[in-house]
């Protein structure tokens, strides 16, 4: 059956509950094995693993689930790209460091649906031919952590995985290493040398992990979403998967809603929800009315803002976000109203991202810290509309110059905001001026 | 750098007692190894700092490095290097209860500013400052990733989320009169569902 997709712009309906991968996404079922048998987890797992290494990554190309971590690559074709009966341990390394401000739904995949996860790391490590997979969350989810050890020892206890996982044949192996308060170990490689037991600073690239990975080993890093849906996609087939969403946009994704609206919320829906329907339907509207909105950052910290007049008209997706100047990113929706100076929304991040740059790469090192101070002043109005110049233009010689992508992180945000807001942080030196 | 909470200094110092593993982490240590290939007993070191902040009233001494190091086979810079370089292994002396305060947008947003002020004005501490009666230390960090439920604190292990004046206040008070407090939201939410 050809399927048609609807097209990057298309408006859409809301998300059917029978269609949510995470039917325990707010925890009030029962989180644990039996709850999740009852979800459905765990009861063909042996039928998946009974095809082919290669079909199973070619289902998930062509559901076109991207990577739900932040650069929205192909999962199918990452997993491609991991060589092929070398004789040599392969890894999968599932990416549960959830750190970037506005971002909080990987933390309630694993307290209160963790077998998706677990079944997801099972498939994902079969498909790339992986008998070991870490998990590595962040440090400060300790009850999180507690949660994903008990479905862990669950699945072993049952036989879903270990030794003959789900009786496939398949030896597999799952383990779990906190992080300790170091938001760069999201970056993979940082993780991986994180995981090594060293500082974690990022690796120069290439090699690239599926080459020379943890230990030197093949290994795919995925974040926790993209691995948790995978077992529904391969259980509903690539055309369920499709036919939510739009083209290259597909599936479901988890939102998270933060900052000055009514009603903060983490919510599954359907990838492209128009954004102002996101706010206004699920966090019942910006406070103050929608008409008090002053900008919307979409997608965690690091994806510049987005004025009012585009959160109008804006679809939540990789590509529509991309074409108006953003990005999905993380799909951390934080709203700001007019009752707060958007200035001191990003001298936070900027503060953010100064206390987080590891120290390797002078740019971000030196930069972090001066593009910080700037926004202090700039805060309270102390920078002239040439130094605002000088500021953007220090953003963009951190930006690309970096081995990581803190950098850019770091950058964007303040572009963002002098790119929307210009004129009001002109008037505000003015206003300052004149006062003194 | 992503070192320590600004106040909790990256100088080491010695409690000028000898760190040796009780017995129960010394079983846990064993499992914790097991977890990685032979040769790669360099990645137990984080999770064994864990267990010697845990059992060394929750901070890491020059002592806790030494006997890690030699643990682990490991040179004591490399664990160092480790300690200082995540912010949540405390390398000074921190009170019974660590209060660490997101102060990251999404939470500012939503009030973290009055949050600090309570918390500073019930447990007597500025910010980075342990109270005279070592019952709690008060910091202030970055993004803690409960931001649907800001704004929010952790003590120890625990996260309390959707927090305003009131329940931040009675929170403290129960940890001084020994009384349990409700972890999670303080407003009655399961986790972060629309309500």
């Amino acid at each position: 059956m050809l399927l048609a997709l609807k097209k990057v712009g298309e408006v859409q309906k809301m998300l059917n509950e029978k269609d949510k991968v995470f039917q325990n996404l707010h925890g009030f079922q029962e989180p644990f094995i039996e709850g999740a048998l009852k979800r459905g987890s765990w009861s063909n797992t042996k039928e998946i693993l009974s095809k082919d290494q290669n079909d199973i990554i070619e289902l998930v190309k062509s559901s076109q689930l991207r990577g739900r971590g932040g650069a929205g690559f192909s999962t199918g074709l990452k997993w491609s790209f991991m060589p092929k009966n070398t004789g040599k341990q392969h890894y999968l390394v599932v990416n549960a460091d959830e750190s970037e401000p506005g971002t909080c739904k990987d933390r309630e995949i694993i307290r209160n649906d963790p077998h998706t996860l677990v079944e997801g790391c099972l498939i994902a490590s079969y498909a790339i031919q992986a008998t070991k997979c870490y998990i590595y969350i962040r440090g400060e989810y300790h009850h999180e952590y507690v949660q994903l050890e008990k479905a862990i020892e669950e699945a072993y206890e049952h036989g879903f995985i270990g030794k003959n996982a789900c009786g496939s044949g398949f030896d597999f192996d799952l383990y779990v290493h906190r992080g300790a308060g170091a938001y760069i170990c999201g970056e993979e490689t940082a993780l991986l040398e994180s995981l090594e037991g060293k500082k974690g600073q990022p690796r120069l690239k290439p090699p690239f992990p599926a080459g020379v990975g943890l230990y030197g080993m093949p290994t795919t890093i995925n974040n926790v979403e993209s691995i948790a849906v995978v077992p529904t996609i391969l259980r509903r087939g690539p055309d369920w998967f499709k036919s939510i969403g739009a083209e290259n946009n597909t599936g479901t994704k988890i939102f998270c809603i933060s900052g000055n609206v009514n009603k903060p919320c983490t919510i599954e829906e359907e990838m492209g929800i128009p954004l102002k329907e996101l706010v206004e339907k699920h966090c019942d509207g910006v406070e103050g009315g929608w008409d008090n909105l002053k900008a919307i950052v979409p997608g965690g910290s690091s994806t510049p803002m987005l004025p009012k007049n585009i959160c109008e008209s804006v679809l939540m997706n990789f590509d529509d976000l991309k074409a108006n100047g953003s990005g999905l990113g993380t799909a951390g929706v934080i709203v700001v109203n007019k009752n707060n100076d958007i200035a001191e929304v990003i001298e936070r991040f900027a503060h953010f991202y100064k206390h987080e740059s590891c120290g390797q790469c002078t740019p971000c090192r030196e930069g972090t810290g001066w593009m910080h101070r700037m926004m202090q002043r700039l805060v309270r109005g102390e920078i002239s509309p040439e130094q605002i110049e000088l500021l953007e233009n220090v953003t963009k010689q951190v930006e690309g110059h970096t081995i990581c992508a803190l950098g850019d992180a770091a950058a964007w945000p303040i572009q963002g905001l002098i790119k929307n807001f210009k004129s009001e942080l002109i008037s505000k030196y003015n206003k300052k001026l004149k006062a003194s | 750098m992503s070192g320590n909470h600004p106040g909790l200094s990256n100088n080491f110092s010695r409690s000028g007692e000898k760190f040796s593993w009780s017995k129960d982490n010394l079983r846990s240590i064993k499992n914790i190894i097991s977890k990685y290939p032979k040769g790669r007993e360099q990645s137990a070191v984080m999770p064994l700092l864990y267990l010697a902040q845990e059992q060394n009233n929750n901070w890491i001494s020059i002592e806790c490095i030494e006997t890690i190091a030699e643990t682990l086979n490991m040179p004591k810079i490399r664990v160092t290097e480790v300690a200082s370089f995540y912010s949540m292994y405390n390398t000074r002396p921190v009170g019974e209860n660590l209060v660490q305060i997101c102060r990251t947008s999404p939470c500012w947003l939503r009030g973290s500013n009055k949050i600090t002020k309570t918390i500073c004005k019930e447990t007597k501490c500025e910010i980075n400052d342990t109270s005279d009666d070592n019952k709690f230390t008060v910091v202030e960090v970055e993004c803690l990733g409960a931001c649907s439920n800001g704004p929010m604190i952790q003590i120890n292990n625990d996260f309390f989320e959707d927090l305003d004046e009131e329940s931040t206040k009675k929170i403290i008070n129960n940890i001084k009169e020994g009384k349990p407090n409700v972890i999670g939201s303080q407003k009655g939410r399961r986790s972060s569902e629309n309500a």
